[in-house]
């Protein structure tokens, strides 16, 4: 099958032209990509570097650490694709969509992150003489394995003709155009031969073994211990999945998951809930714990934005509320009444004060449209905040301590487990933040299950209606007010209640945690980001754009103060050539449709 | 032969809409002055004038956009209330003159969103999915469905709105109007950029509307449509009412032909404004052959 996928495309010999981006001939390409990436396979085995002083434990001999690792899994990726690239039996299934852009993917990853690593030790240690032979084995390798993919045929975009009145900047436009074109061409891919209808069994299976690779790079996302190794991972990850994309394995991933709904997010909170036993202490489940506040306030927003279509840039108010009305209710000593409720009632007055507030901020914004809404929300997150500093007793009332917080909130005890100490639960040690970690999963769960629910009804019909065309929407008897300020209610409701956890894992709640925009996320900005970044108007996609956004700054503290800056970048940069963001809502009739139509409604669905 | 078919059905009588004296102004201008206006049952109407006739501002005083600012509307015998999704649930649906589907959402669920006046599960109905939400659910997508097999679009049910041509949006958003169970349908200019035969697919649908028991008011500019359809047709010329009747009396009204055609002045145009508009009108047509031209160049 896969050599009849190849072999079509292939272009004509006749045309004269090189068939690939490099003057190779395609069978010496492909032969030398499958070398040089074996090759790189074989070198992660060797010392790259002399000393120990460049981290990873790189000087060792038959054993592949740290950077290599990642290494090696890019050249076995490759490998595997070269080899199902030349129709090798049981690796077919592989490469639906073709092989060719699978393997220039690959080896771009791999090239990617061995110069990057070879680069880094030679910056690092000062010279390339720190290299050992395996560095350079790894560099050369690595280039072959990718200079042989892209003399890999692929078809040229046809140029435009060139009109002789254009002016030489035209004319340069002309070819950096045709040129941008061509290189796309080169990373081109074919669509994936839809997915027979497999027994359901083997489907799960299917769908388990995609949530532990997914939890296994996420973990070991989280646990990178220094820069270099983070970089490297970024880069690898983000190289890999375009190649498993381009090969077709992603999309028959999704239709597979689309299948089976209910599983696939059972299976995702499973794999979410297994992260901590695969952790040895406490450090990396704190990370998981803010990953998933930041993301369930995420979710929450997305029904705001993503569903209702109004734009919110204060939301972040919405968490501080909850957490402020959980913290003044735990029974912290800076706070003003001496209450101590257990959670179940703090769930319940964060969620609620936060739904009181939602209402009372709604009703009278949500009169306004796009533009106009966004300042007045961006206005009141902010009064949120000043108000909060200045209930200090001198400002104002003495409610919230002003910017010193609500201090020492004690941990949360439900039905005699202390959230405070160490458990030991079937051997593994689950500390403090791996407690809150579970706790927190929980209200994530609660909120995926509100919007879902929400989002497949008559109001959340009447939420999409009203972001698709308010007139129409109204014309066809909604109570536009009515239903936006539900949206806006809701979605505060759901803030609350991630806040009511939020105040108990940080001790502390200070005005200054909620900003609009700050480098330390869940802001506001950042929050709109990870919507936007993730996908509008889906589950996953607030999920995984919550998870990236936290944990690159977490981990990029190196760029100190560029950091704000480079985020900027890449969010422009993504925004120019992903704007549906990373998971776009994919309708479901997609399942139903002819592949010609399914392209346009890919791109534009999640936008 | 279609005239012959609408003259035949007798209306009911019983009247659904009622507007009297409908007067709205701008500031201090007038678009709608006195008009006086009813549909009753079974009935088709149609409302013509020139553009600028004051026809879109009139139709939006019916639709509950704006409140007359002197006069009423009433519908089945009650004031209309003066919010347009008020309206709608009264029992008055519309469609637009420039079509507004909901584009990303699937066909099926554009009709859904057109159920929304007679559904009343709320958001902790949705959230506790209790039995009555599931059946509410489902009879809503019956009913939808049958809307869809009814302008022909059931096969195409779970596509989306924006992926549909342009013929078959305009059905989807009659069948999006008539979701609403409404006793009154206004159409806004139902077959503008419509081919011939589409046209006549949208009259058969009007007709098969109104066999359902509901009343068509339409706003037009093809004639023939027109005619061809309404019991009776209405003329609006600078705001007011210049003539009601069949198509037979409407169409042999002079005032109708002059409020279209105009009517020669006191003294009839001199020989300056003739050679002036025989200039601009070479003028017009040397530009329109340049225009290819130019374009054969590139």
């Amino acid at each position: 099958m896969t050599t009849q996928t190849t072999a079509s495309e292939t272009p004509t010999p006749a045309s004269g032209m090189p068939a690939g981006l490099i003057g190779l001939p395609p069978k010496t390409g492909l032969a030398l990509a499958l070398g040089g990436s074996v090759l790189t396979i074989i070198s992660t085995f060797l010392a790259w570097t002399w000393t120990a002083a460049f981290p990873g434990k790189l000087t060792i001999y038959g054993y592949p650490g740290g950077l290599q690792v990642l290494v090696l899994i890019g050249g076995a990726l490759a490998t595997l694709f070269c080899l199902a690239r030349y129709g090798v039996k049981g690796l077919g299934w592989l490469v639906p969509a073709g092989a060719d852009a699978a393997i220039k993917f690959a080896t771009l990853a791999t090239f990617a992150t061995s110069w990057y690593t070879v680069l880094a030790i030679s910056v690092d240690l000062g010279g390339l003489v720190n290299l050992e032979p395996g560095g350079y084995l790894v560099a050369v390798a690595s280039l072959a394995a990718l200079l042989g993919a892209l003399a890999l045929p692929f078809e040229r975009p046809e140029p435009d003709p060139i009109d002789p009145d254009d002016t030489g900047w035209e004319l340069f436009k002309h070819q950096a155009r045709y040129k941008w074109e061509t290189v796309k061409a080169v990373f081109a891919s074919g669509t994936p031969r839809r997915v027979g209808k497999l027994s359901s069994f083997v489907e799960i299976l299917i769908i388990v073994a995609v949530m532990a690779i997914g939890l296994t790079v996420f973990t070991y996302g989280i646990g990178t211990e220094y820069d270099e190794l983070f970089i490297g991972f970024m880069i690898t990850a983000g190289f890999g999945f375009a190649a498993l994309n381009k090969s077709g394995l992603v999309a028959q991933a999704s239709q597979i998951t689309a299948r089976h709904q209910n599983i696939t997010i059972c299976g995702a909170f499973v794999a979410a809930a297994m992260f901590p036993f695969t952790q040895t202490d406490d450090q990396y489940a704190t990370i998981g714990v803010y990953i998933l506040i930041f993301a369930t306030v995420a979710l929450g927003l997305n029904i705001v934005v993503g569903l209702a279509g109004l734009l919110d840039l204060g939301y972040v108010a919405f968490l501080g509320v909850g957490a402020y009305a959980a913290a003044l209710v735990s029974g912290s000593p800076s706070s003003p009444f001496d209450v101590h409720f257990p959670f179940w009632a703090a769930v319940i007055v964060g969620a609620l004060a936060s739904l009181v507030f939602g209402v009372l901020i709604g009703a009278p914004t949500l009169r306004l449209r796009g533009d106009y809404l966004a300042i007045v929300t961006l206005g009141f997150g902010e009064i949120f905040r000043i108000t909060v500093n200045n209930l200090d007793g001198t400002s104002g009332p003495d409610l919230t301590n002003g910017s010193n917080g609500i201090s020492s909130i004690p941990n949360l005890n439900i039905l005699g487990f202390d959230f405070g100490i160490e458990h030991t639960i079937a051997g593994f040690t689950i500390g403090r933040f791996a407690n809150y970690f579970f706790l927190m999963l929980l209200i994530t769960a609660v909120v995926v299950l509100v919007f879902r629910r929400s989002g497949d009804s008559r109001i959340g019909r009447a939420w999409v209606a009203i972001r698709e065309d308010e007139t129409a929407a109204l014309a066809m008897g909604i109570n536009g007010f009515r239903v936006k300020l539900i949206a806006f209610a809701l979605g505060a409701a759901l803030a609350g209640l991630a806040g009511t956890v939020q105040a108990h894992v940080t001790y502390t709640v200070t005005p200054e945690q909620y900003l609009f925009a700050g480098v330390i996320p869940p802001n506001s900005a950042f929050l709109l980001a990870a919507v936007v970044l993730g996908g509008m108007g889906t589950i996953s996609g607030p999920l995984v754009g919550a998870a990236l956004l936290f944990l690159i700054p977490n981990k990029l503290q190196f760029l100190g103060d560029y950091q704000l800056l480079a985020f900027g970048l890449a969010l422009i940069l993504l925004m120019r050539f992903r704007p549906e963001g990373m998971i776009p809502n994919r309708r479901r009739q997609l399942e139903f449709h002819e592949e010609a139509e399914a392209p346009t409604v890919l791109t534009k669905a999640g936008a | 032969m279609t005239t012959d078919t609408t003259t035949k059905v007798v209306p009911t009588g019983e009247t659904v809409l009622d507007a009297r004296g409908v007067t709205m102004r701008f500031g201090g201008l007038t678009a709608v002055r006195n008009v006086d206006f009813t549909v009753n049952a079974g009935e088709i109407v149609g409302l013509i004038g020139p553009n600028g006739a004051g026809k879109t501002t009139f139709f939006n005083c019916l639709t509950g956009l704006y409140i007359p600012t002197e006069g009423e509307v009433r519908y089945k015998g009650n004031v209309l209330p003066p919010k347009s999704f008020k309206v709608t649930a009264a029992g008055i649906a519309r469609t637009f003159q420039n079509i507004r589907l909901f584009a990303n959402m699937t066909v099926l669920e554009n009709v859904l969103v057109g159920r929304h006046t007679r559904t009343k599960e709320g958001l902790w109905s949705a959230l506790l999915r209790g039995p009555g939400f599931h059946k509410a659910e489902a009879a809503s997508r019956e009913r939808a469905m049958e809307l869809l097999a009814f302008v022909g679009l059931d096969s195409k049910a779970e596509h989306l709105a924006r992926n549909l041509p342009y013929g078959e949006q305009r059905k989807l958003e009659i069948a999006r109007a008539l979701a609403s169970e409404p006793g009154l349908l206004l159409l806004d200019e139902p077959t503008a950029g419509m081919n011939p035969q589409e046209t006549r697919a949208t009259e058969e649908l009007v007709f098969a509307i109104r066999d359902k028991g509901i009343a068509v008011l339409v706003i037009e500019h093809d004639m023939r449509f027109i005619f061809n359809l309404c019991d009776r047709v209405a003329v609006l010329v600078q705001g007011e009412k210049l003539v009601e009747g069949d198509s037979a009396t409407v169409q042999g009204d002079e005032r109708v032909v002059a409020a279209y055609l105009g009517e020669p002045f006191e003294d009839a145009p001199g020989k300056d404004e003739v050679a002036e508009v025989e200039a601009a009108e070479a003028h017009a047509e040397a530009a329109t052959d340049a225009a290819p031209g130019k374009e054969n160049d590139r």
